[in-house]
């Protein structure tokens, strides 16, 4: 007698398809909620807290284009994605884009029909043994096992730098990083490797970090960042300039303590085109002038995102390093607001 | 001449046997100590006994069950005991087993969930102790199905009322059109009416009673399902509905009608040949691509679907080896007495083959049940999806045995449960000598 719900819901199914799909951006205007890929949960970048409240440096960038397109940062539905399901769930419009963690690569961008409308971190891929091992570089670890996760760029990037390098290894597959963890505090392998950021965060939940070093060399680029789908270059413009003006709000020192002061106007010609008070910048995206203004109020700039989610005051304890401001050598740029 | 004799006139009384025999110390020399390599072995197996329970009593028992995070945990331990090793840090479980059980539904809603399982107690109650349970009770039982999304999903009540009343219109034209125009044609005839009902009238039907008399819980995404609570709703649906189908799969297995032979067995050979978890990818990934996109199709209602589907191709071939164990006589026995093929199933053969499977039938639903974790693979939030979760939060990364041993705490009571049910099932249905 269950298969009634079955057919009901088949019916409702069938009824809403028929809705035809317009602009990605009137859809989440019309629908009034952002539906946003995260992970199913990493450390600093996506979890949800007791409450079920999705928080991250990820999770930040969702919040801050539905700020902007919505005006509330909270009409997002985050969607949790693993790595084998966010392609297609954004791919078949499941979500409107993905904030996960993902790398920037030739063949997802090209192959895969996504638009990477930019980076929100410059990861790359390191190596963590216990310094009773005493090895000191990466390419002293011929014959060691390796923990990699299946399935991902670090796994190819493995093979290569060891092949690259004429050395030898014997990989210890793992499903997942908390899997990962536990291997190799239990010595199943003398080697970790996995993205930089996830080292750091991995190593800082141990017992005895000082036990662990992490070896100097990074052996990849990942470049990751926020993405849609092919074929919808308006949409794709307003997730790149939410970015971007997170980023150039951090540049510019506008934060959310003083967005609301500086957006009765200022001397900068750029925070005011930033923050709607002078052009029509919004209305070019199809969004109202004070779009940044909300995007900023959201969660912060570019650099409190960063601090609040994976900064050095947070157990991950990540450095700026490669993801400064480009006046202060490191990556992050954004193009001018003009 | 005395009275000499050589006889024993009255009984020796009784006398209580040896202390070795008897009370704790017979039962120890009976069952533990009777050989010296039984001995041994006891020996053997009280010191691993002792091993396993100095590790694990400590680890439960001396464990934290107030703190913030996992390394105000570790700093308890080291004050109380000097050692982070071997003791629990269960205040993850203090801090998140409503969201464990419960996932993201909203906690002011929480006791839908709840009355939803209790009233499938009440609706499971007739079915189950059928002798010791009223039977007035299976009306609960009939109006289950249609009750328990409401209460889950919410929404207006009137959704589930449409949806019930297409059965109550098949009924009726199945129950006027038998005489006028023969049992097939009324049965057609029944399925297509309460086909266009759904399809078409359904939701006016609906639309206006809501618009008259509005009565509507709030609605509750399936995004926001999760936890045991998930497990139990797909288990519940994936067991409800597999017992039906796999009893009608298993008939059309058997069936002389060449076309519902081939239909049941390719069913059933290309389910139980295919994994879950490939099922479980086609139902979030593939469905999405060949959906004309904007469309929403609810992604648990996917799984449930694939998840029932997968339960009954197996069901069907449990209780198509109980049909198998049935001797011919029986089968023979209903024909002679002139039972046509549904009075004979119904009154002969099910009723023993079903008993012969019910081991199988349980193991199979125990399967099932456990089975449902598959979907944290899709990136729902099940038990085991939650996990994942909570370790993402900084307080909690690193935590791993606690959070499991909850998990297998909750698996364990209900799959025990079922299988204690199912040996009392056999019991009661015992008519062997």
């Amino acid at each position: 007698m269950k298969k009634s719900v079955i057919f009901g819901a088949l019916t409702v199914a069938g009824l809403a398809a028929g809705a035809a799909a317009a602009g990605t951006l009137d859809d989440v205007k019309a629908r009034g909620k952002l539906n946003c890929g995260v992970t199913t949960g990493l450390v600093g970048f996506a979890a949800p807290d007791a409450n079920g409240k999705w928080d991250g440096f990820d999770v930040g960038v969702c919040r801050a284009v539905a700020a902007a397109v919505l005006g509330d940062p909270a009409a997002v539905e985050f969607v949790p994605t693993t790595g084998k399901t966010r392609f297609t769930a954004l791919a078949s419009g499941e979500i409107d884009m993905l904030a996960r963690n993902t790398t920037w690569t030739f063949s997802r961008d090209v192959d895969l029909k996504f638009t990477f409308v930019g980076v929100n971190y410059y990861d790359g891929q390191g190596f963590m043994v216990p310094s009773e091992l005493g090895v000191s570089s990466a390419k002293d670890l011929d014959g060691a096992t390796v923990c990699i996760q299946t399935g991902t760029t670090t796994e190819l990037n493995l093979a290569d730098f060891f092949r690259a390098n004429n050395i030898s290894y014997e990989p210890v597959p793992i499903e997942t990083n908390a899997e990962g963890q536990q291997q190799y505090l239990a010595g199943a392998c003398d080697v970790y490797t996995t993205d930089a950021s996830g080292l750091a965060a991995t190593r800082a939940t141990f017992e005895d970090p000082g036990a662990h070093v992490l070896l100097p060399e990074i052996i990849s680029k990942e470049p990751l960042g926020p993405l849609v789908r092919h074929g919808d270059d308006n949409w794709g413009d307003v997730i790149r300039w939410t970015l971007n003006a997170l980023i150039t709000a951090e540049e510019l020192g506008v934060s959310s303590a003083n967005v609301g002061e500086m957006s009765s106007g200022t001397n900068n010609p750029e925070v005011n085109r930033l923050l709607g008070t002078e052009g029509n910048l919004g209305e070019m995206l199809g969004l109202s002038a004070d779009w940044a203004k909300a995007a900023i109020m959201a969660g912060g700039n570019y650099g409190e995102l960063f601090e609040k989610n994976i900064g050095e005051n947070t157990p991950i304890g990540l450095a700026r390093g490669l993801n400064a401001q480009w006046t202060d050598g490191g990556l992050i740029y954004s193009p001018p607001f003009r | 001449m005395s009275d000499l004799s050589f006889v024993r006139t009255e009984m020796l009384p009784e006398q209580a046997p040896p202390a070795s025999e008897i009370g704790v110390v017979g039962w120890l020399r009976h069952n533990l100590f009777s050989g010296w390599i039984n001995s041994i072995l006891t020996v053997i197996s009280l010191l691993a006994i002792y091993g396993v329970l100095s590790v694990l009593i400590p680890y439960v028992f001396q464990s934290v069950w107030n703190a913030e995070s996992l390394n105000e945990c570790r700093e308890i331990m080291l004050a109380n005991w000097g050692s982070t090793h071997g003791h629990a840090c269960w205040a993850v479980i203090n801090e998140r087993w409503l969201q464990l059980l419960f996932g993201f539904y909203p906690p002011e809603l929480y006791w839908r969930p709840i009355l939803a399982l209790v009233l499938l107690v009440a609706a499971l109650a007739p079915i189950l102790f059928a002798d010791r349970v009223s039977s007035k009770l299976l009306i609960v039982t009939a109006i289950y199905p249609f009750i328990m999304p409401w209460l889950m999903w919410g929404g207006s009540v009137w959704g589930p009322v449409s949806i019930a009343l297409g059965f109550v219109v098949g009924f009726m034209v199945l129950k006027y059109a038998t005489n006028a125009m023969g049992e097939l044609i009324a049965l057609i005839a029944a399925v297509v009416s309460a086909l266009i009902w759904w399809v078409l009238l359904a939701g006016v039907f609906a639309g206006a009673l809501d618009a008259i008399l509005p009565f509507a819980l709030e609605s509750v995404q399936s995004r926001q399902f999760g936890g045991f609570m998930l497990a139990i709703l797909l288990g519940v649906v994936a067991i409800g509905c597999s017992l039906p189908i796999g009893i009608v799969l298993a008939l059309g297995r058997q069936s002389h009608l060449p076309i519902v032979k081939w239909l049941c067995v390719c069913f059933i050979e290309f389910i139980r040949g295919v994994p879950l978890i490939t099922l479980l990818f086609v139902a979030s990934l593939l469905l999405n691509i060949f959906l004309p996109p904007g469309s929403n199709f609810d992604i648990i209602l996917r799984v449930m679907i694939m998840v029932t589907l997968f339960a009954s191709a197996y069901m069907a071939e449990v209780i198509r080896g109980g049909l198998a164990a049935l001797p011919r006589g029986q089968y023979e026995g209903a024909d002679s007495l002139g039972l046509d093929y549904w009075q004979s199933q119904r009154l002969i053969i099910m009723p023993q083959a079903l008993k012969i499977s019910i081991p199988g039938i349980v193991s199979t639903f125990i399967g099932v049940f456990k089975d449902t974790t598959l979907v944290s693979i899709i990136g729902l939030f099940d038990v085991i999806g939650l996990t994942h979760a909570i370790r993402a939060d900084t307080a909690w990364n690193g935590i791993y045995w606690e959070l499991f041993a909850f998990i297998a705490l909750l698996f364990f009571v209900v799959c025990f449960s079922m299988s204690r049910y199912s040996m009392y099932l056999e019991r009661r249905l015992k008519t062997g000598h």
